[in-house]
């Protein structure tokens, strides 16, 4: 049986996907910068925040989307809620409510680290020292993944962090495919698409997952590949595959070692998602131009685990015979 | 002794001093740590002081203050240098700590029973009855051992000849314990070398002793009772000391919405639906804790917990209406209260206090405005003290107005001349005045925690040691 407060593990769920949704950004804005310029090597900084659906809270501010405005926004805007300080805001806000269920060095780690990148100020976003200051955060968040790793007790809170840490690295792996897509307009295996190679480039180092890629594809950069080996490669740790793996793993333990009910439910939703991610459905899919809607449906999935693990374990809807 | 380091020209004038006035058993030992910090010498100390504050920080050993955009989180100053108590002064706090929460918790079993303590005529009805903090709907009420106050904070400073006494009792919702038990910690690791070979009691089974108490007051047939300590949640200044006592003793924190009554129960929303929850340590003050019977506007109490709670299905601590013992009015009886009660003298004495509800202590009081300290009788934090010696004219005046329209909201005492610890400051180390709050756990007996947290005016001249007035805290050392 389990005795963990309904709200915790919201708040340990949210947590993990705080933390993670910062750290993808840092590693777009880091790509974005280094590799993603044009053949002129210009910069389109308006796709990226369309690219994050931001456009129309972005322009109220009467931007223009400039280096420095789009970077302003998306690090250190503590008024945008989807900006890195907001996002590590709220991963320290959970943390704070979670101090006495989280080790010691959880929260020492993530009140230092958001303290230092408090304390970043807008030079800190010059083109010189943007890789310095995203590698900053990145390690941040690797750091808190890491000590995560070795210092939490692995009781049911923990099988709630892993699932909002997972769920959020599968929507934004499926964000970053969905943008790059449209924006580089990948279908098919049109030699357009193998001359744009340091878009896609970028798009596998925003995943971390370029060298990856290249040991099991010594060859060529073909976008349908590329798309297959983010949506279905299981070893890599940011692919969806994996990420529903570690999703279906741990709403076992939930189910055998604290018997939490509602758990059936939530992992009949999971085995659907899996089941049309078969790396060849994927390629078939693409090849027939069929990628977008595929990557809808399954953002919408997501969504949709994430709320049904809400029902089932935040007491959004009180369980029958529970008073409100 | 001579100093020719860190303690040079260190004088503690006419007052107290809690290193260099050591006799008996803490004499040799309080010698030593004085030659060490001597010999440590000022960088050294101040560098460490703020690897110290860094450190609390880091930890987040803060409290909080929200702005519209902001948490900001401050730490509560830190003294490195410790405050002693010899073996014999350690004999008479305990002693006397437990005298005093015993006879709290026999006047409180009285108040809510038999009232034979009005009906004798000891304390004056209007005082009990009248008082904002009496709860009538506590009449009745049994509890486990007749114990209304399981955690206590006695707050004790000494006078200028080294007496101790009781300056105020804190039966409510004490709170500091967390800085007693994390300033040893720091202690540990930033001074070990003060430390060394000097026997110190240890503070570290607090939460444990804690958690062993309020298991007690459990029904006998519930083998492993879920205890669980209520907060008001992240926004209240406290919330670290909320989350070190829920580590410490291994328990849920929750929050009002966490909890729920159903079926003359209290229960507590987990991912495994609802679970019985047997004993509430409750960091919330009364009349927050269940809009049904108290504060109707209170979002952060649970509705109905108080009809469950008469009926003994659910354990407090503290319990409901202990605030009518605490109350600075009511202070002025307590010698005569342990008289009454335990037939014994008080091992420790009050403050001499003045009531002002009565006409020879206003009289008193205001033929001697200038010499005393005037408080309000409701008021907690050190807000709306007047200190005779250190007030203006102006301020005197306005006290004097105060005392006439409401006699009854006030008591006096004389100005107390707190004993003194050296502090570093920025002009080297100086004296600075402290207090003592030593934390009892009462379930079917009580224990005193040694040492207790030592406030201190870090302010020159100051003895205001409140944290909301620019006070820090020292670690304690209990000598053995």
């Amino acid at each position: 049986m389990s005795n963990l407060l309904a709200r915790y593990a919201e708040a340990v769920f949210w947590l993990a996907r705080y933390v993670e949704r910062a750290e993808n950004l840092a590693r777009l804005l880091d790509v974005q910068e280094t590799f993603a310029r044009d053949s002129q090597g210009a910069h389109d900084w308006a796709s990226m925040v369309t690219l994050n659906g931001d456009l129309t809270r972005f322009r109220a501010g009467g931007r223009e989307a400039t280096a420095e405005t789009v970077l302003q926004f998306y690090l250190l805007d503590r008024d945008n809620p989807t900006s890195i300080i907001s996002d590590l805001r709220a991963a320290r806000e959970n943390a704070r409510m979670l101090r006495s269920l989280i080790s010691t060095e959880m929260w020492v780690q993530l009140n230092v680290f958001y303290n230092r990148v408090l304390a970043l100020q807008p030079d800190d976003l010059a083109e010189e020292r943007l890789a310095r200051t995203c590698a900053m955060i990145k390690d941040g968040c690797e750091a808190h993944a890491g000590i995560t790793a070795g210092t939490f007790y692995r009781d049911e809170a923990w099988n709630f962090y892993e699932l909002g840490r997972a769920i959020e690295c599968a929507d934004q792996t499926t964000r970053l495919i969905d943008a790059k897509f449209v924006t580089l307009g990948g279908h098919g295996d049109t030699p357009e698409a193998v001359i744009d190679a340091s878009q896609w480039v970028a798009v596998l180092r925003s995943a971390a997952s370029f060298q990856a890629f290249r040991r099991h594809h010594p060859h060529g950069l073909r976008p349908a590949e590329i798309a297959a080996f983010l949506y279905s490669d299981w070893r890599l740790p940011r692919s969806v595959a994996h990420c529903l793996g570690v999703i279906e793993h741990n709403l076992t333990e939930l189910r055998r070692q604290y018997h939490l009910k509602g758990t059936a439910a939530v992992l009949e939703h999971v085995d659907g998602l899996r089941d049309d991610l078969q790396a060849d459905q994927v390629r078939a899919l693409i090849r027939k131009g069929g990628l977008h809607d595929f990557n809808d449906w399954l953002q919408r999935g997501l969504i949709e685990l994430a709320n049904l693990i809400g029902r089932s374990f935040f007491g959004y809807v009180p369980a029958q015979g529970q008073a409100q | 002794m001579p100093f020719t380091g860190a303690l040079e020209g260190y004088d503690p004038g006419s007052y107290f001093c809690e290193l260099l006035g050591q006799t008996g058993g803490g004499a040799t030992a309080a010698r030593q740590i004085a030659l060490r910090l001597d010999r440590l010498g000022l960088d050294s100390l101040r560098a460490r002081a703020g690897d110290a504050a860094n450190e609390l920080y880091n930890l987040g050993i803060t409290f909080t203050v929200y702005s519209e955009k902001d948490a900001i989180d401050r730490i509560l100053p830190f003294d490195p240098i410790p405050r002693l108590v010899s073996p014999e002064d350690w004999r008479i706090i305990e002693s006397g700590v437990i005298q005093r929460v015993t006879t709290i918790n026999l006047y409180l079993q009285d108040l809510y029973h038999d009232q034979k303590v009005l009906k004798d005529g000891v304390v004056p009805r209007e005082l009990v009855l009248g008082n904002a903090n009496w709860r009538p709907e506590m009449v009745g009420v049994e509890l486990p051992f007749g114990t209304y106050v399981h955690i206590n904070g006695t707050d004790l400073v000494r006078d200028r000849d080294g007496r101790f006494r009781v300056l105020e009792d804190n039966a409510r919702t004490p709170s500091g314990v967390s800085y007693v038990v994390e300033n040893r910690h720091l202690m540990q690791r930033a001074f070990a070398d003060l430390m060394a070979g000097i026997g110190v009691k240890s503070v570290s089974d607090y939460g444990a002793r804690l958690h062993a108490a309020l298991c007690e007051l459990a029904m006998p047939a519930v083998l492993d009772p879920q205890v669980v300590l209520l907060s008001p949640g992240v926004f209240n200044s406290a919330y670290f000391e909320h989350v070190f006592l829920a580590r410490e003793m291994g328990v849920p924190l929750v929050e009002g919405r966490d909890l729920v009554i159903q079926d003359e129960r209290v229960w507590m929303r987990t991912v495994a639906g609802l679970q019985p929850v047997e004993v509430i340590y409750r960091r919330l003050n009364d009349d927050f804790l269940d809009p049904e019977a108290f504060n109707p506007d209170s979002m952060l109490g649970v509705p109905g917990l108080m009809r469950v709670y008469r009926k003994g299905r659910v354990q407090l601590a503290n319990a409901i209406g202990t605030g009518v013992a605490d109350d600075k009015a009511v202070y002025a009886y307590m010698p005569r209260l342990i008289r009454y009660y335990l037939d014994q003298d008080p091992i420790i004495e009050n403050v001499e206090t003045w009531i002002c509800r009565e006409k020879g202590g206003l009289d008193h009081t205001l033929a001697n405005l200038e010499r005393m300290v005037v408080k309000p009788v409701g008021e907690s934090g050190g807000y709306g003290i007047t200190i005779g010696p250190r007030a203006s004219r102006a301020e005197l005046e306005s006290c004097r107005a105060k005392l006439l329209a409401d006699p009854a909201n006030f008591i006096s005492q004389p100005v107390i001349d707190l004993s003194v610890s050296p502090t570093l400051g920025d002009d080297g180390i100086a004296p600075r005045h402290v207090d003592l709050r030593p934390f009892a756990i009462t379930g079917s007996r009580t224990w005193v925690l040694p040492g207790g947290l030592t406030r201190v005016a870090l302010r020159k001249g100051s003895l205001v040691v409140n944290s909301s007035q620019g006070g820090g805290s020292k670690d304690t050392w209990v000598l053995e």
